[in-house]
């Protein structure tokens, strides 16, 4: 195919790939499912397929002599991965799990050509029945896929199926049917609010930049997703970079800009390396470039690599960042949107955010709101991990409650633990706890709770999860990724994680609760940047569900939760001890005392922890506390 | 050995090369944080007389550079070593038991808690935030490459095998 | 009327106002700042500013613009805790002690702290305690006592143009340190001392000499003169809570003498003989058509610059030598003779507003007989302090006057403190000369004022002179690439490194902004009006001086005392891009210059035709390739040295190819003639 096609014939040569498809095999490349053997799984089928003369491909569909055949594609992340490697066979929607090389075989003959199941690679659900298609497993049923629709079902190396599956078409329209300031009240009136984790009103932002007036702005994406414990973006960018490249173009014809930039952190060379593909083959069928579809409209996309600052996610840093400085946030006003990139005009919006906007320009509005709530249209995604059963990602409409999410989706707490709070938001956000569960998960009803939805990270913490360590643990990530600008938040944080690092440690006192409390109170409002802003919640958070705890680690020198190593133990119960000596000879630390034949006690100052005691004890006398 | 094998690789060659990254890029502000990360994969680590010369080839000043340099946990003014291995101490690996690992793994190369390289620059161990293999929790990179599901003994049966294809290369 | 509240007062506003603070000052209240300066870029990051507004929102005073309707609490609850607990966290990693510090008694923090009442510091220091930088002779940088607000960092770069501090490394780590983290003598730094006016802490401060001047004054064998600069008199007075831009003069002379100087001088005087060689050295210039634009030499801050970065311009440098060390060389030269004493007995000591006139005096080419000519130097600020230690009431001093024959000046030398004096004083003596009539005192209104650049075409007769006057080294910057291109036809170029001129030096007491620097110029141009003598021609010392000892200006022997020439200086020291290949064979060692100016030249260019060449004639065995950081050889770059032979050339690019057969080739023959390969 040439780049002198129009749009339109461009679709309709794509389109055939789904009219001469009878069947496709959808294998998961994603990073847990490629790590498990996914790519030979994909080796695998290929040649089975060829062997029985059904293999296909791509620019065999194109052509249209082959009518029938199977077409067989890696894939972005399709979201199970404590099951993979995944396949998901369309049509059907079947979804196969833990699929090794051994199965291929019988897939292909009992469900490729005879419909029949593999009962064995079929998932099961919570009662043990076999769910027929993915609609059937609890994992699935309550998501919604808006963000993640192309994830798992289309091949994100080739622009092709992604015009194929309805590709593109929100761009025309938006050239070709509607105006900027239609394209900008269509957003807002969708209510679509930037998933970056600020929540703020995306078609507000676009409005507010259009208002400017400068030859010159910007569309920049944020794909600096560095929370840890957070890969909803990566998966996007692997899986559908084209659905991020749309939205972005969408955002450059409704403010004005003819340049962009995505900003993808170094951590990513997949989601890099995609995207450059991507952005190749737009520009080649003139998707991307000058006079976009042969209009007057121009945009180039370009890519910047971070450099390793969870900082620069901040939106100033971030554009200090790409202009070449030291990633350090500036005081806002003015805002991006009136003084951005080298002082233009700029919208900053997330991978996500900028996924949404297709489906909405293409269906409008009014669907849009049909999922979610009033307050929170849509969907968000979610990387669930922790303490599940079933973690991985998914996307779900607003609305959905935290017990739906935790029990349905994620299949409860593993290990028979018991639930104990899920950390929402990563290292700004904060805990919801039992009392939380039946509330719905939307923007208001978790920041009322004291949280923020954040990027989307979850992770479920069960009883054997000491919180006062989480919260330390995501302190020490603060600090390290703080910018090092302004007061608060560089010296304020320090001296919090020193008093964390006390409390866990077994030396922290009462007061220590009191001065985290107020040193978290200066570096919430007093910081210059969301980061310091932020930073204290999980601590501030914690210290309001589950002051208990800290109190134990203070009080009593001890963790509930048995995580923290430093306050463990060794105890020996008078009741069972028969004096036989035989530890305190084996103490390197000369650590136990006593009098022969009666029970001995271990001096905490001088016991190291090594735990010789407990092995050598022939009574089982000893514990650890 | 490495070492020397580094030295000899030193200066005016890749004073050279410096150069050419310099002319493709061009010399603009916007394009320093892209050059610097060429000369750091050319050279594993940005040798400190090469940011004086970026400095000036740029325009700016070598302080404003050595800022920049510093600032990105990507960049190192320190030599790393030949293989680089990254510990993901993301939540679902911490959760895990990351820290375990990376002191397993310094102990067995014989660092110090501050030392991140070995002395014959053969290995450097990093830890990284979230590399996003969280379904493969705990996780390591080794030169790019992704390993999952580590356990102490595993990491000790990866770090022989790595220690032991060096020793035969050195051998032959 | 637009207006905004601030603390239930309505306060009008123009919408002309920068921020908030400006607004907020306009009730009389200033709200406590570290990282904010109204001649910077605006940074934020002390968060000291942050004042609430009626819905409870936070914003930092320094970078909001004043909305109309806004309703503002600059001392609410909440901000106020806010600011204690910064002063808390800064304390809490800072090496206190005050009691011996430079800074006490003018440290915003230290004042702060105290006003806030900030009684309890509960942390302990979370950094190691680093060593001081003592390399520079004009500034001495304490990292334990900075609070990192980026001031000095932002004057540097972008109003000195240089950028030899910046920030390193990332949260808790982020310090301020020059280039490497080497230390400041040993990078860009020209020793402006502008970081010092700006350093809210005691982090960066003077140099202090005022021990070995104790040691002098005390030395029975010693004879001690002073020279004040025309800057120390309208500032020096600021110390003892004299309003600013009273002339302290003779107060000073006082002190000085009470201190036990044995003669006190005017440096106004030999800035008198300053004019009148530099506009000699001009008009002659002028005449042939040579050498133009002229530069003046007395800053010795731009001298430094110049070295460093304008190898080209410094034949334009006027070559004579600053007033200070125009007085140095002929106390040395002369006058020691005249006091009947050998010139080691002779103790100069300088009192100046400026930093790097430290770094001025131990230049080894201004020695006589091994002798410095200027011995120390101190800043207005330990002259202060001097005369504290001593427990002198300096108000209360009574006025005494200046000893004989340097105590003598006229109003030209005296306006060399402020932006545009040098040039107007070359001005009232060009004109004369010019014009060959003598006239009553000539006032060039047109280079005066604290403007950054300022331009004036003075016709005089059937000449017009076109002068330019810059202060602050950006600035300066600015009209040498202007010169480069040929974009502007200047005569004489006046140059002062701190904005504002000399009143405004980096030893200049603190506040040193742009406000007190107005009322210091001010102050000198009054004492100029009031001058019976305003012309440095009409100065009747001067005069003797020449007929004594110098001849007439421009002598030979005026310029044995009273002129100089320039080095090429490199910018950053101690860095070498070596091959080590050392094999047997006896490698000629070909060094190339990679230093900027030589770059910008094509020694890139040069080196790999050279390499090239070697490759072709099959001679890589035998030469060995270097390229190394500034050989200081700058305007005859590239420069190429050979071997440990300290000579070196410079070779175009296009020259190359003789280079290596008529120079290099020789010298390989030579070389293995030696050896046994």
């Amino acid at each position: 195919m040439n780049k002198t096609l129009t749009f339109n014939e461009l679709q309709k040569e794509c389109s055939k790939i789904i009219k001469n498809e009878k069947i496709r095999i959808n294998i998961c490349a994603g990073l847990g499912c490629v790590a498990k053997g996914s790519l030979e799984l994909y080796d695998e089928f290929k040649k089975v397929l060829k062997e029985k003369n059904l293999d296909t491909s791509i620019d065999v569909l194109l052509k249209e002599e082959k009518k029938e055949g199977v077409n067989t594609i890696k894939t972005g992340c399709i979201g199970i991965c404590e099951a993979g490697p995944v396949i998901l066979i369309t049509p059907g929607d079947i979804l196969y799990l833990h699929v090794q090389n051994k199965h291929v075989r019988e897939i292909i003959d009992k469900t490729i050509l005879n419909n029949e199941l593999v009962e064995e690679i079929l998932p099961k659900n919570y009662d043990g029945a076999v769910c027929k298609n993915i609609k059937e497993v609890p994992f699935y049923a309550k998501q919604e896929k808006i963000v993640l629709r192309n994830c798992g079902q289309i091949d994100p190396t080739d622009i092709r199926d992604y015009i194929a599956h309805n590709g593109y078409t929100a761009l025309y329209k938006s050239l070709f049917e509607l105006s900027p300031e239609e394209v900008i009240n269509i957003m807002i009136d969708s209510k679509l609010r930037g998933r970056g984790g600020g929540g703020f009103p995306t078609g507000l932002k676009w409005k507010f930049a259009a208002a400017e007036k400068d030859s010159k702005k910007y569309v920049v994406i944020n794909a600096d997703e560095g929370d840890p414990g957070a890969f909803m973006d990566r998966s996007v960018l692997e899986g559908d970079p084209h659905s991020v490249i749309e939205g972005a173009a969408i955002a450059a014809y409704a403010i004005g800009a003819n340049e962009g930039y995505i900003y993808v952190r170094a951590e990513y060379p997949l989601a890099v390396e995609r995207l450059q593909l991507a952005i190749q083959q737009a520009e080649k069928y003139n998707i991307l470039g000058e006079n976009i579809f042969g209009s007057n409209f121009s945009f180039h996309l370009k890519i910047k690599e971070g450099a390793g600052a969870f900082v620069c996610g901040e939106e100033t840093a971030l554009l200090a960042s790409i202009e070449g400085f030291r990633g350090m946030p500036k005081p806002k006003p003015p805002f991006p949107a009136q003084k951005g990139l080298w002082g233009h005009p700029t919208i900053i919006n997330n991978v996500e955010t900028m996924a949404c906007v297709a489906p909405i320009i293409n269906n409008g509005a009014d669907w849009f709101k049909k999922f979610g709530t009033p307050e929170s249209p849509g969907t968000k995604t979610f990387a669930l991990s922790g303490k599940l059963k079933n973690t991985g990602l998914v996307e779900i409409p607003f609305g959905v409650t935290l017990r739906e999410l935790v029990f349905d989706i994620g299949g409860g707490i593993k290990d028979d633990g018991k639930f104990k709070a899920v950390q929402i938001g990563g290292p700004s956000g904060g805990c919801l706890t039992e009392e939380h569960l039946d509330m719905p998960i939307d923007y208001d009803s978790i920041k009322k709770a004291g949280a923020i939805v954040g990027s989307g990270g979850l992770v479920v913490l069960d009883d054997k999860t000491c919180m006062v360590e989480t919260a330390r643990f995501f302190m020490s990530f603060t600090q390290a990724e703080s910018c090092g600008k302004c007061v608060p938040c560089r010296e304020g944080t320090n001296r919090m994680l020193e008093i964390l690092n006390r409390i866990v440690s077994g030396e922290g006192t009462l007061e220590d609760i009191d001065l985290l409390e107020e040193i978290g109170f200066v570096v919430k409002e007093g910081s210059l940047c969301g980061l310091g802003k932020t930073a204290p919640n999980p601590v501030l958070s914690t210290l309001k569900y589950f002051k208990e705890e800290y109190l134990a680690h203070i009080e009593e020198k001890t963790c509930p939760a048995r995580q923290c190593k430093k306050l463990e133990y060794y105890y020996i119960d008078p009741d069972k001890c028969k004096g036989c000596t035989i530890c305190a000879k084996q103490c390197p630390s000369r650590a136990i005392f006593g009098i022969p034949k009666e029970p001995f006690f271990i001096s905490q100052e001088r016991c190291v922890k090594c735990g010789i005691c407990i092995t050598v004890c022939p009574f089982g006398a000893i514990e650890l506390k | 050995m490495y070492q020397e094998e580094l030295k000899k690789q030193q200066p005016l060659r890749n004073f050279q090369r410096v150069n050419e990254i310099i002319e493709e890029h061009g010399k603009s502000r916007d394009k320093l944080i892209p050059i610097l990360q060429e000369v750091q994969k050319e050279f594993r680590y940005l040798p400190k007389e090469m940011l004086s010369f970026i400095a000036t080839a740029l325009g700016l000043s070598p302080a404003d550079v050595y800022g920049v340099a510093t600032f990105y946990a990507q960049f190192s003014t320190e030599p790393k070593g030949k293989h680089v291995i990254q510990v993901c101490d993301g939540t679902a690996c911490h959760v895990r038991g990351s820290m375990n690992l990376i002191k397993k793994l310094k102990e067995k190369l014989n660092l110090e808690a501050d030392q991140h390289t070995t002395e014959d620059l053969l290995v450097t161990i990093e830890t990284v935030n979230c590399i996003g293999a969280c379904a493969l929790a705990p996780a390591m990179m080794i030169d790019g490459k992704i390993f999952g599901h580590l356990t102490p003994e595993s990491i000790d049966a990866i770090l022989e095998d790595l220690l032991k294809n060096e020793r035969r290369k050195t051998n032959e | 009327m637009d207006y905004i509240t601030i603390n239930n007062k309505n306060v009008p506003i123009t919408g002309e106002e920068k921020n908030l603070l400006e607004v907020i000052k306009k009730v009389g209240i200033e709200i406590p700042t570290f990282c904010y300066h109204s001649e910077l870029s605006v940074y934020g990051a002390c968060r000291m500013c942050l004042v609430e507004d009626d819905k409870g929102n936070l914003m930092t005073a320094c970078s909001t613009k004043p909305r109309p309707g806004m309703k503002i609490n600059t001392h609410s609850a909440k901000v106020i805790k806010i600011r204690k607990t910064i002063i808390e966290l800064l304390l809490a990693n800072y090496h206190q002690d005050c009691t011996t510090c430079g800074k006490s008694g003018h440290c915003k923090l230290q004042s702060l702290a105290n006003s806030l009442g900030v009684d309890k510091i509960r942390f302990k220091p979370r950094k190691e305690y680093e060593e001081l930088d003592r390399s520079s002779l004009a500034i001495v940088r304490n990292p334990n006592k900075c609070i990192l607000c980026g001031d000095c960092v932002r004057m540097c770069s972008e109003v000195q143009g240089i950028g030899a501090l910046g920030f390193v490394h990332r949260g808790p780590k982020v310090s301020v340190a020059p280039a490497l983290e080497k230390n400041i003598a040993d990078v860009e730094c020209v020793n402006c001392g502008q970081c010092v006016a700006v350093c809210p802490t005691g982090a960066i401060i003077v140099n202090d000499n005022t021990q070995d001047v104790w040691e002098a004054l005390n030395n029975p064998e010693k004879v001690v003169i002073a020279q004040i600069a025309p800057a120390v008199r309208v500032s020096i007075g600021e110390e003892f809570g004299v309003p600013e831009g009273e002339n302290s003069l003779y107060k000073s002379v006082a002190a000085l003498k009470l201190m036990g100087f044995d003669k006190v001088f005017d440096t106004a005087f030999t800035a008198d003989l300053t004019v009148v060689e530099e506009t000699y050295e001009f008009l002659e210039r002028l005449e042939k058509g040579e050498r133009l634009p002229q530069f003046t030499s007395c800053c010795p801050g731009w001298v430094t610059y110049a070295e460093k970065n304008c190898p080209d311009l410094l034949p334009n440098l006027s070559s004579c030598k600053s007033p200070q060390q125009m007085f140095g060389s002929l106390a040395k030269k002369y006058y020691a003779k005249e006091l009947g004493i050998t010139p080691d007995k002779l103790v100069v000591v300088s009192i100046m507003p400026c930093t790097a006139k430290k770094f001025e005096a131990k230049r080894e080419e201004f020695k006589t007989n091994g002798e410095y000519d200027v011995d120390f130097v101190l800043t207005t600020v330990e002259l202060a302090r001097m005369i504290k230690e001593m427990g002198i009431n300096f108000n209360e001093l009574e006025p005494e006057s200046l000893d004989m024959p340097f105590g003598f000046f006229t109003g030209a030398g005296v306006i060399f403190a402020s932006s545009g004096g040098v040039a107007e004083a070359a001005l009232r003596l060009a004109a004369e000369k010019i014009t060959g009539t003598t006239f009553d005192a000539i006032d060039f209104y047109d280079v005066r004022g604290l403007k950054g650049i300022k331009e004036a075409a003075i016709t005089i007769g059937e000449t017009t002179v076109k002068v330019a006057v810059v202060s602050g080294l950006g600035n300066a910057q600015k009209i040498i690439e202007k010169v480069r291109k040929n974009e502007v036809q200047y005569d004489l170029i006046e140059v002062m490194a701190c904005p504002g001129g000399c009143v405004g030096g980096g030893g200049q007491p603190v506040p040193n902004d742009m406000e007190t620097r107005k009322k210091r110029a001010e102050a000198i141009y009054k004492i100029d009006a009031t001058m019976p003598l305003k012309k440095s021609q009409d100065n009747p010392a001067i005069v003797e001086i020449y007929r004594k000892w110098l001849d007439q200006p421009n002598s030979e022997k005026a310029h044995h005392a009273l002129h100089t020439n320039y080095i090429h200086r490199k910018r950053i020291s101690g860095m070498e891009i070596s091959d080590e290949t050392t094999e047997n064979i006896k490698k000629l060692e070909v060094s190339i210059c990679v230093g900027t100016n030589c770059y910008l030249k094509g020694s890139y260019d040069l080196m790999q035709k050279l390499i090239a060449l070697a490759e072709e004639k099959n001679m890589t065995e035998l030469l060995e390739f270097k390229g190394t950081f500034c050989m200081e050889n700058c305007a005859h770059g590239p420069s190429v040295k050979i071997g440990i032979d300290n000579h070196k050339y410079g070779v175009q690019k296009d020259e190359a190819e003789v280079f290596f057969n008529d120079v290099i080739i020789p010298k390989i023959k030579s070389l293995n003639k030696t050896t046994s390969v």
